[in-house]
Parts: C-alpha cells; structure tokens; sequence
C-alpha cells in the first residue's frame, strides 16, 4: 500500500472513529444540538472521503459499486496493513 | 470494522400460535450448529485463510451469520413478548424465565450455555472449511427439524429461507474449498 493510500485509509479511520464517537454520545444525549451538528459534518466528510478513497483504491465494503472484474475480494485486508 | 445495519436480512413473521417454538428455536440461537456459532466460527478462521476468495467467503457469510443471529432472536423476541410467566412455564420456558425473564440468553434448546467448544479454528485452511462445510449441513438439518416441529405459517417462512441460505453458504463454501487446494497445489 502506498503512503498516499495509507494516509487518506486513516483518515478513514479516524472520521469512522468521530462518527462512532458522536453516535454513542448522541444516543443518551439526543437533543444536544452542538454534538449534532458536528455529527452530521463528520458523516458527510466520512461519506466523501470514503467515496475518493474507493473510487481511486477499490471497495471498502461490498455494496460500493465494482470495476470488471470483482474487485472487493482482493483490496488489502485490515489485519495484513502495515500502519506504520 | 463492522458498521450495523436498522433492518433484517428477511422479514421474522410470527403469528403467535406456537409458544413452543421459541424454546426449539434456542437451538439455533446459540446452540452447537446455531447461527452465533457459525458467525463466530468463520469470523475467526478467516485471518490465516491463504486466499483473498477464503478471506472474503468467511468474512462475508460470517458477517450474514449474524443477521441470522437477529432473526431467530427477533422471532424468539416476537413470540415471548408481552406473554404470561406461567403461559412460558407450560411452553417449557419456566426455567428460562426464573433466569432471565423474557430476556434473551445465548443457550440451546435445552438450556446449555454457549461455549467456544462447539467450534474450531486451524491454520490448516482445509480443515477449516471442511469443518464449516460440515456446519452448513447440521445447520440446514436443524432448521429442517425445527420446521417440521413448527406449525405457524410465518416462523415457517423464515426458517425455509434460513435453510436456503445454509445450501447457499455449503454451495460457496464448497467452491472455496476449491479454489484453496488449487493454490496449495500450485
Ligand atoms: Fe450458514
């Protein structure tokens, strides 16, 4: 995996993480509308970056739509990357 | 990483007529060809599977274990809600419901706890997948059991399409087996 791949991938990871984040936070603070809005900004950047990211790389997930052939099943794996 | 989705794989329809039916259908809750097995299972061999076919079949058939995993709770969940504790004692539940209420737990039909021991994990891919071949089969004769023993039309429904799903998951297993001798022979 490049540095490049690898870099916009934690990205990923780390807009999934805020998302999970404010989720969880949301769920028992349902009217906060600070936590809200920063939710919703963090889904769209989420939704934009993971639409670049397989656009450019291939799927991340099996319902993103393939060039010929398949090409979800051989994208790297999760626990086969090298974080460093 | 898993993302989780608000809505079932198929529609779990009961019509409330066979209270029995949620005791029998802990077999495939959390007992030993049950669905939590099968998830845990495959999402467990995957890691050392040699090829990106194997990884992605158990991935994937493993994530969709665990939507079945939330169709027989929601069937179970369906039949037991809202009905009386000695209503759940005549329907064999009165064990279950001094435990846990009208909670769910993860045992089999006949109350026995979940365990790790109803499953294994190799680095040998081939033993895996002959293994979870071999689950699919138990798995799809469960649910052939417990249609036979079921006399509500909904619960029928689904379990037929959970079984279908067993001989689709034995079909793509079976190719993967393939596909992992064919690169270990190369
Ligand atoms: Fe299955």
């Amino acid at each position: 995996m490049t540095a490049e791949q690898l870099s916009l991938l934690k990205e990923i990871m780390a807009y999934r993480f805020s998302v999970l984040e404010f989720n969880l936070y949301l769920n028992t603070h349902p009217r906060d509308r600070g936590a809200l809005e920063k939710y919703n900004k963090y889904v769209k950047e989420l939704r934009d970056l993971c639409f670049e990211y397989q656009k450019k790389y291939g799927p991340l997930t099996a319902t993103f739509p393939s060039e010929f052939p398949w090409e979800y099943y051989s994208t790297p794996w999760p626990w086969q990357i090298n974080y460093d | 990483m898993w993302s989780y989705q608000k809505y079932l794989q198929y529609p779990a329809k009961v019509s409330k007529t066979d209270l029995e039916m949620a005791k029998l259908l802990y077999a495939q809750y959390a007992g030993p060809d049950s669905e939590l097995g099968a998830a845990v299972r495959y999402l467990t061999q995957r890691y050392t599977m040699p090829t990106d076919e194997a990884k992605a079949t158990l991935t994937d058939i493993g994530t969709e274990e665990l939507a079945h995993w939330e169709i027989i709770a929601t069937l179970i969940y369906k039949l037991v809600n809202g009905v009386s504790p000695k209503k759940l004692q005549q329907a064999g539940l009165g064990a279950h419901y001094a435990q846990h209420g009208r909670a769910l737990y993860p045992h089999d039909a006949a109350g026995v706890p979940f365990t790790a021991a109803y499953l294994q994990s190799h680095e040998d891919p081939i033993a895996n997948l002959q293994e979870d071949l071999a689950a699919e089969e138990k798995a799809r004769a469960t649910y052939e059991n417990l249609i036979e023993l079921s006399n509500d039309q909904g619960i029928i429904e689904t379990l037929s399409f959970l079984r279908e799903r067993e001989v689709v998951h034995f079909q793509r297993f079976g190719e993967t087996l393939n596909i992992v001798r064919d690169h270990l022979n190369k």
